[in-house]
């Protein structure tokens, strides 16, 4: 017989929810933060932002470099 | 296997394609002295060119580099570390402050807007505020994409210490994004689409 996870208050809830979007919870954990997204409204919006959050820190990639440290840098390569 | 082309040409070609991205992510760790821990990189990956075993592994071959001499730079300025109590940044989120607060009355994407809000000189800065412990493991993990794994082993410390550090740096970001925007008026600056 399996033993379904108790419920958890939203503080314990929000704060494995990055981990929840990494996959770096346990499979426990993962059913207990699933159970208590199927009822929490407040949880939803906080796991929908936390999502617009990572995709807002992963779009601040690299651009061109500013010319003037391109040309430093290249030509500190050439005298290596 | 194939024979990789080890010359002093062939660094120079596969360092240079990898500099915008090697000068950014020191740009997100430091305040001061991106070019500098670019150049010490280009050092030490040139003395250590034998080790790389495939061209295409050479970006993240050279992240690793430059993460390894930040983490060196650190030592040396032997600062205490600035670890944050839990208690200090457990409660706090941007989430739900962004809903209590509303500052973007108009706005039908309030969390969506108030991000791309941020050019992204402003996320540097709100980086920036972080203290070095927490934003370093930040930027490799949401920024470059490194696993939480390889960032322990980065900086030299163990998993549990990066994911706590992570979950922290996550929080201290959140604080410091409303701070900041509430300090420079960025919501005033007609930059909010």
């Amino acid at each position: 017989m399996t033993v379904k996870p108790g419920p958890i208050p939203c503080s314990e809830a929000v704060r494995q929810l990055w981990d929840y979007l990494d996959h770096a919870v346990t499979p426990e954990d993962q059913e207990k933060v699933e159970q208590h997204l199927s009822f929490c409204r407040s949880c939803c919006g906080e796991l929908e932002f936390a999502t617009q959050l990572r995709g807002f820190l992963a779009s601040q990639g690299a651009e061109e470099l500013p010319s003037h440290v391109k040309a430093r840098l290249e030509r500190f390569l050439a005298d290596l | 296997m194939e024979v990789q082309d080890r010359t002093r040409e062939s660094f120079q070609r596969l360092a240079s394609a990898e500099l915008p991205a090697l000068y950014w992510l020191a740009r997100r760790l430091v305040r001061d002295g991106a070019e500098d821990l670019v150049q010490e990189t280009l050092l030490r990956a040139y003395r250590s060119y034998g080790t790389l075993r495939q061209d295409t592994a050479a970006g993240p071959w050279l992240k690793r580099i430059l993460v390894n001499v930040f983490r060196d730079q650190l030592r040396r300025q032997a600062r205490s570390p600035e670890e944050l109590p839990v208690d200090q940044v457990e409660d706090f989120s941007l989430y739900q402050t962004l809903i209590e607060q509303d500052p973007l009355p108009y706005s039908d994407t309030l969390h969506h807007d108030y991000l791309q809000a941020f050019a992204k000189e402003d996320v540097r800065e709100v980086l920036l505020r972080l203290p070095e412990l927490y934003r370093a493991p930040l930027v490799l993990r949401y920024m470059d994409g490194f696993a939480t794994k390889e960032i322990a082993r980065l900086l030299d410390v163990p998993l549990g210490t990066v994911l706590a550090r992570l979950h922290r740096g996550r929080k201290r970001f959140e604080q410091e994004l409303w701070a900041y925007a509430q300090e420079t008026g960025l919501l005033l600056k007609g930059t909010v689409p």
